[in-house]
């Protein structure tokens, strides 16, 4: 399984968003991508980008105190 | 040197589309407004002639808008905002249930002045907390079980939903926001206290109004006032009161007619948004207020939409965190769970035509188009 993350740190949305769709074709379909973002607008809207993208939302973790966005590719 | 008060001219051609924020005044309210600031200039309270003046356009007021909104005159309060009302309306209510219990309970989507009561009653030793929407915004009912005092707004003003207020009734006393919606569609039944706000349904900024339902308990949360209205703060603007009343009743006459029309040009504009890619239109599809809606376009910063909409001469709203005052983006949408970058909110005026939305509808797709252009997309 492949894993890929995307440091958007300091980055206003809709910035990280647009990086999670840039680079979510990086990986193969069944990997993951993570999403380092501290903009607060992130936790909407990664899942939001999930719902309307049809892609795969997996949860909110902690990494090193920023917030890490996993997202599965599954199409 | 003397500082000029100046009037700047009105932008030219400008299709205004934020009449949830503050809607122009109705014609119905300009002559009464200039007639009353002539007459009504005295403070009621006084024993003399021109403050009896004052008295009589104050209580026709209070009698104007009860009977608008289908309350008595007598539980009606004028203040100077909407906001001062929500205050009062949700901490006096707090106040008079105390040995009740503390515990305020608010639907995740109500107005940031009714989460502001709710963290100044946290501050001041009281228990706050908000109730889970789903996503069109709709709060459950059953979630407001266990609150000493509720707030469920009528109607959301970001997304237009209608709440079912009457039914969380049973749980508690309710607080109701009325403040986007006092005018514009009827007011539900079983509520204890609520607000609203004159410039949102066309009557002059700067006069809210306060509802006190007969026999309910209320306290005065703050300092209080020698006026005979035991809820106002200060001298009421009986002006702006009495043009609010116009205002309003002129707007509960035409409102069958303006909402139907409204109700028909946002489905207008629900559909023609949603043939753009990549764009969430948010809240209740059909049961909303008749005037709003919101819809979000992923990829766009939203103060790049509203400055490209301003330059071609629409003026809309935005919840995004880039275009508001606080830099965080909408807790409605946040609650709802709808995207919050790339965010416009829509609102008619009584006069918005059905070209107005056409050429709204023609402008978006090259104006989204062109931002995820320039984001690289």
């Amino acid at each position: 399984m492949s894993e890929l993350v995307l440091d958007c740190t300091a980055m206003l949305c809709p910035r990280p968003i647009i990086e999670l769709a840039r680079h979510i074709e990086d990986v193969a379909v069944g990997g993951e991508v993570l999403v380092l973002a501290d903009d607060v607008a992130a936790a909407t809207d990664v899942p939001a980008w999930c719902r309307m993208r049809a892609q795969e939302y997996v949860g909110v973790e902690d990494v090193e105190g920023v917030p890490g966005y996993r997202v599965r590719r599954i199409r | 040197m003397t500082t000029p008060v100046t009037s700047p001219a009105q932008p030219p051609g400008a299709t205004y589309l934020d009449s949830a924020s503050g809607e122009s005044l109705h014609p119905a309210a300009r002559s009464v407004l200039e007639h009353a600031l002539d007459v009504g200039y005295a403070d009621p309270r006084r024993l003399h002639g021109p403050a009896r003046n004052a008295r009589i356009l104050l209580d026709n007021a209070r009698e104007a808008t009860a009977e608008a909104l289908g309350v008595r005159a007598d539980e009606v309060t004028f203040t100077p905002s909407g906001t001062h009302a929500v205050h009062l309306g949700v901490l006096g209510l707090l106040a008079g249930h105390a040995r009740q219990g503390d515990r305020l309970a608010a639907t995740g989507v109500e107005h940031a002045s009714v989460m502001h009561a709710g963290q100044w009653h946290e501050a001041h030793g009281g228990a706050f907390s908000t109730l889970a929407v789903d996503s069109v915004g709709r709060a459950d009912p059953s979630s407001g079980a266990g609150a000493t005092v509720l707030a469920v707004q009528v109607a959301n003003h970001e997304v237009g939903t209608i709440q079912d207020v009457s039914a969380f009734t049973e749980h508690a006393p309710v607080f109701m926001d009325a403040c986007a919606a006092a005018g514009r569609v009827a007011l539900p039944e079983g509520w204890s206290s609520a607000a609203a706000s004159a410039h949102k349904w066309g009557g002059p900024a700067g006069v809210g109004v306060l509802l006190v339902r007969k026999g309910v308990r209320w306290r005065n949360p703050f300092p209080g006032d020698d006026r005979v209205d035991e809820r106002a703060t200060g001298m009421e603007d009986v002006a702006g009161a009495l043009a609010a009343a116009a205002a309003l009743q002129a707007v509960v006459a035409e409102r069958t007619g303006t909402g139907q029309r409204q109700a028909k040009l946002i489905d207008r504009l629900r559909a023609g948004v949603a043939l753009i890619p990549d764009t969430d239109v948010v809240g209740d599809p059909v049961r909303r207020l008749p005037h709003l809606v919101t819809f979000s376009f992923l990829y766009v910063d939203g103060e790049a939409i509203v400055t490209e909409l301003d330059r071609l001469g629409f003026s809309v709203a935005s919840g995004s965190a880039c275009a508001a005052s606080t830099l965080e983006p909408s807790h409605v949408l946040t609650a709802m769970g709808a995207l919050t970058h790339g965010n416009l909110r829509v609102s008619l005026t009584r006069t918005t035509t059905e070209a107005d939305v056409d050429r709204l509808l023609a402008a978006l797709p090259e104006v989204v188009a062109g931002i995820r252009r320039d984001a690289g997309l």
